[in-house]
């Protein structure tokens, strides 16, 4: 076993002790952030199978989210609250719009890629901004909360904060096989050398554009927990601020490696809750974290 | 009916000479110096706020407007210094880190200093007035000088870049880089220039704008969005893509909202096509990008990659 997947099962075996811990120190409404946190953990990895392997910087993946937090909603209104039922959607309508928006996308390159993607997600979100019948900018709540097999397991914060743990663990097993897959060494070619692939005989696109559906739609079930988590859903999940939030995560972590845009996202959105708590003004410390990490000397980390 | 249309298209154009100001100096910044800035729009943010307490401390519009030029082009020269500068080299993904933390800090300071609530700069006398146009439509003043304001700064922009030495260092920059240096000309001094008077440019469009708008710290990001499109459909790097395109994106932005739901209703219900209209409208600049980019994905004017 890699260094990188012990780390991923110690992790997992602290998250899994996490409520007995938080429950001793009586500090047990603190489940609730931790499912929210995790939920970015899930997002962060999906991001880092395009970010990292790909090397394709997408800003737009705060759209994914909402559409899976809205999908949730509206099936919830419908009647439809059987969360297994409420991912296969969310991921199906994350993948359609990936799908459109990425071939689009893909045809470009560099800079061209963040603006194309960041403006695409503005579509979204400009989209659920005006959709009055769903609140619009207010947002509306969850209708009923997601029952998981027929059961109301997730209906209590433990229950939920255990799902969201478990479905954190089977997505990392998953995003490594694929990874580590003939699939993902061909993306990782994509990411090494385009020009290289071509002369080889490999269309990259096909590569590219299928890795960019697979996160969208990863992405989008961390919208479904989120949407549960608060029991409300608005576009405000869909700011571009948290597609650059997703992109800090990912980086902070190390692209590329899974365990790292994890262990990134638990980490800064922790420091981001803790200053917060501290004081209103807690942006202005993120955003002067965000730029020394940027200019920090190279080999610094990493 | 065709009042209302040349009011909408003149409100449009007006609109999208506003998103040139800010869209040229960002095109020179990505095309020249290939920095991913999303600090932009925090510079035309700066320029509003700066507006406020310019004209609220001399009392004048003018004399305001006069202090917040320089003050924010020595912005652009400090942010360049401090922070551009050391970005250069780095990767898109380590400038999109720096420059959303721009973002966040530089907003969250304005927050303190102006604080959450909306803030207004008076219209100057001379100017608040409207004039009639074609067949009775009367149309503000304040708003026409925007559109001639945008014009001049465009002619005058095609002028230096296409006609002027320092233009043609800029040209020669943006493609060889290496070789301009080699030439003994000052690279680094160049790429300052052109950002703090891409600074400018931007606290420019927001000074003006203040009389119009609501200033507040949301303002920035909803014009940066829309400025990145405006610059990804005229092609990065042009000022003449930048400029067809931020009229394209005005117009069709404006005219989308006004007559989007009269054209729908055409073809559904009234409630229905208010609706769908409402929805559509802020969507269409977005589509219309992407219709462009599946053609041309360079842009109007872009080099292709």
């Amino acid at each position: 076993m890699a260094r990188r997947d012990r780390l991923a099962l110690a992790l997992l075996a602290l998250l899994l002790v996490l409520p007995l811990i938080l429950g001793a120190l009586g500090e047990g409404f603190m489940l609730g952030v931790a499912t929210r946190i995790l939920a970015f953990a899930i997002a962060a990895l999906a991001l880092d199978l395009v970010l990292g392997y790909g090397a394709m910087v997408s800003f737009g993946h705060a759209a994914y989210l909402g559409i899976g937090a809205y999908v949730t909603a509206i099936l919830a209104r419908t009647g439809v609250t059987e969360i297994m039922v409420q991912m296969l959607a969310a991921m199906a309508g994350a993948a359609l719009f990936a799908a459109v928006t990425g071939a689009i996308g893909m045809r470009t390159r560099g800079i061209y890629f963040i603006m194309i993607t960041l403006a695409f997600s503005q579509m979204a979100f400009f989209f659920f901004v005006s959709f009055s019948a769903l609140g619009g900018d207010d947002g509306t709540q969850l209708a009923a909360g997601s029952s998981l097999l027929g059961t109301r397991a997730l209906a209590s914060t433990t229950g939920l904060y255990l799902f969201t743990v478990t479905l954190l663990a089977v997505l990392y097993v998953l995003a490594r096989r694929l990874t580590d897959s003939r699939f993902g060494r061909m993306l990782m070619g994509t990411r090494e050398n385009m020009v290289r692939m071509r002369a080889i005989g490999v269309s990259p696109f096909p590569f590219r554009l299928t890795a960019y559906v697979i996160s969208a739609a990863v992405t989008s079930l961390a919208g479904v927990i989120m949407a549960n988590q608060a029991g409300f859903v608005s576009p405000a999940l869909m700011n571009w601020h948290r597609s650059g939030e997703l992109i800090v995560f990912v980086v902070l972590g190390g692209p590329g490696t899974l365990v790292g845009p994890i262990i990134g996202a638990i980490a800064a959105m922790s420091f981001e809750e803790g200053l917060a708590a501290l004081t209103q003004h807690w942006r202005l410390g993120f955003g002067l974290v965000l730029i020394a990490a940027a200019l920090r000397p190279k080999g610094w980390w990493r | 009916m065709l009042n209302l249309f040349a009011l909408q298209l003149l409100n449009g154009v007006q609109y999208g000479l506003l998103l040139f100001l800010i869209a040229a100096g960002l095109t020179l910044i990505l095309g020249i110096m290939d920095v991913v800035n999303l600090g932009h729009g925090v510079l035309y943010m700066l320029g509003a706020f700066l507006m406020v307490s310019a004209t609220a401390a001399t009392g004048n519009f003018w004399l305001g407007l006069l202090l917040v030029l320089p003050a924010t082009l020595l912005i652009g020269l400090v942010l360049e210094r401090l922070l551009f500068r050391p970005l250069y080299a780095r990767s898109h993904l380590d400038q999109v880190l720096a420059t959303f933390g721009l973002v966040l800090a530089v907003t969250e300071v304005c927050r303190m200093i102006w604080g959450n609530s909306p803030l207004s700069v008076a219209m100057p006398t001379a100017l608040s007035g409207s004039v009639p146009l074609i067949a009775g439509v009367q149309f503000p003043v304040y708003r026409l000088v925007i559109i001639g304001t945008g014009l001049a700064v465009a002619l005058g922009l095609y002028l230096v870049i296409g006609h002027t030495r320092i233009g043609m260092r800029l040209r020669a920059g943006a493609t060889h880089r290496g070789i301009l240096s080699a030439l003994g000309v000052d690279v680094g001094r160049l790429f300052a220039l052109v950002f703090a008077f891409g600074a400018m440019l931007a606290g420019f469009a927001g000074a003006i704008v203040a009389p119009l708008l609501s200033v507040d710290t949301g303002m920035g990001e909803a014009v940066l969005i829309t400025t990145f499109v405006v610059v990804v459909i005229g092609g990065i790097g042009s000022v003449r893509g930048a400029f067809v395109a931020a009229l394209l994106v005005g117009s069709v932005d404006t005219l989308g909202r006004s007559f989007g739901p009269l054209m729908l209703a055409k073809i559904m219900d009234p409630a229905t096509a208010a609706q769908a209209g409402r929805t559509l409208a802020p969507m269409l600049v977005y589509l219309l990008m992407a219709a462009i980019l599946a053609v041309r994905p360079a842009g109007l004017f872009g080099r292709p990659a």
